[in-house]
């Protein structure tokens, strides 16, 4: 009988729990690889005036960039102070925005290439002229549907 | 001397400081879905012959390079751009095949004819700051949704949803799409009472 016994007097093992930590980093790992910050590194000054009337702009795949306003404090002494534009990861003039939406019509899919909105990041002190000028270069090229994003919020909170 | 083993570190605890790292990540995190004001840009070719349009029917708003704005002529507050516009286009002042039965408005005779009709004209200038230019779009569109909202609600009023959320509800891509079948009519009935007819001007040169 001593077998029983023996087979009964040992403790159940704890369970380990020396895996636990690799599989919480790997948890963590996936999370900070998938989680994509910002496409571009952003040049130029970018506070986006508040609006309340907005619409999500859903479908990143169907969505290109243009970023204006003054360039930031680290590239003050090279490009001035003058606002700017900014097409993915350089400054440009208001010439190239054409050649900039072409080049990103050209590389979507086919079928997405009649509904692409182009999204205009816009610093608030920015002045009109040169949003009306890149407007107009969108629609020389047939852009013609895009979305002035900002950050949700009363109107109020653009008038000092 | 006896020898000792080292002793073995305590790794229990590790997985409460990544447990820790993860749920700052998780918190800190936002999958950023841009919002904004969506506007579509007219053509580039120019009409052969534009169309006539009274002047009764047109809503002009000017923003000029001190960012002042100058609604139908009279330097108005912001504040006050809402009710104004919403006032002439809910007007209605038109008469037999141009009246609008579904207006709420004073009738003057002086301004819009219909909503269908009505023309809200905006002209900014080259010296106009971008944060007061979407203000005015916002109180403009604001306008708008202020009667789809309220066409919306009366029309169809088993809904439960205003005209904002049942757009927001069609442009969300999780719902089916024999919901959203359901909805476009609805949607675009409410659209066709009240087109937004947001005309742009070309900005003016400041003289300096």
């Amino acid at each position: 009988m001593s077998k029983f016994k023996k087979k009964k007097g040992g403790e159940l093992p704890a369970i380990s729990t020396a895996s636990l930590p690799d599989i919480v980093f790997m948890l963590l790992f996936f999370f900070m690889v998938a989680t994509v910050m910002r496409d571009s590194t952003l040049m130029v000054k970018n506070q986006l005036p508040a609006a309340d009337q907005v619409q999500k702009l859903d479908k990143k795949d169907r969505v290109m960039y243009i970023y204006a306003g003054e360039p930031s404090s680290r590239y003050t002494d090279k490009y001035g102070s003058q606002p700017r534009i900014q097409l993915n990861d350089k400054f440009a003039s208001v010439g190239e925005v054409a050649a900039f939406v072409l080049a990103e019509r050209a590389s979507k899919r086919q079928e997405l290439q009649n509904v692409l909105t182009t999204a205009l990041k816009v610093d608030g002190d920015t002045k009109m002229g040169l949003i009306s000028d890149i407007k107009q270069e969108l629609r020389k090229v047939n852009a013609l549907k895009i979305n002035y994003t900002t950050r949700i919020g009363g109107y109020t909170q653009n008038i000092d | 001397m006896a020898k000792r083993s080292a002793p073995e570190v305590n790794a229990g605890s590790m997985a409460d400081i990544a447990f820790l790292l993860l749920i700052f990540f998780l918190v800190t995190t936002t999958i950023e879905t841009d919002s904004g004001i969506n506007r579509k840009l007219p053509p580039n070719e120019e009409l052969e012959d534009p169309p006539i349009i009274k002047q009764k029917n047109i809503f002009t708003v000017v923003v000029n390079k001190n960012n002042q704005l100058l609604v139908e002529e009279e330097l108005t507050d912001i504040s006050d751009l809402r009710p104004l516009a919403v006032e002439f286009l809910d007007n209605g002042g038109g008469i037999d095949e141009e009246s609008c039965n579904y207006c709420q408005g004073s009738r003057d005779p002086k301004s819009s004819d219909n909503p269908e009709k009505a023309i809200i004209s905006l002209k900014n200038d080259r010296e106009t700051s971008y944060k007061v230019y979407i203000s005015v779009q916002n109180e403009l569109v604001a306008a708008y949704n202020e009667l789809r909202d309220r066409e919306f609600l009366r029309l169809f009023p088993n809904e439960y949803m205003s005209f904002v959320e049942a757009n927001k509800k069609y442009s969300d891509p999780r719902t089916s799409p024999e919901e959203k079948a359901r909805l476009r009519p609805l949607l675009s009935e409410v659209k066709i009472m009240f087109p937004q007819k947001l005309s742009e001007a070309e900005p003016s040169k400041t003289k300096s």
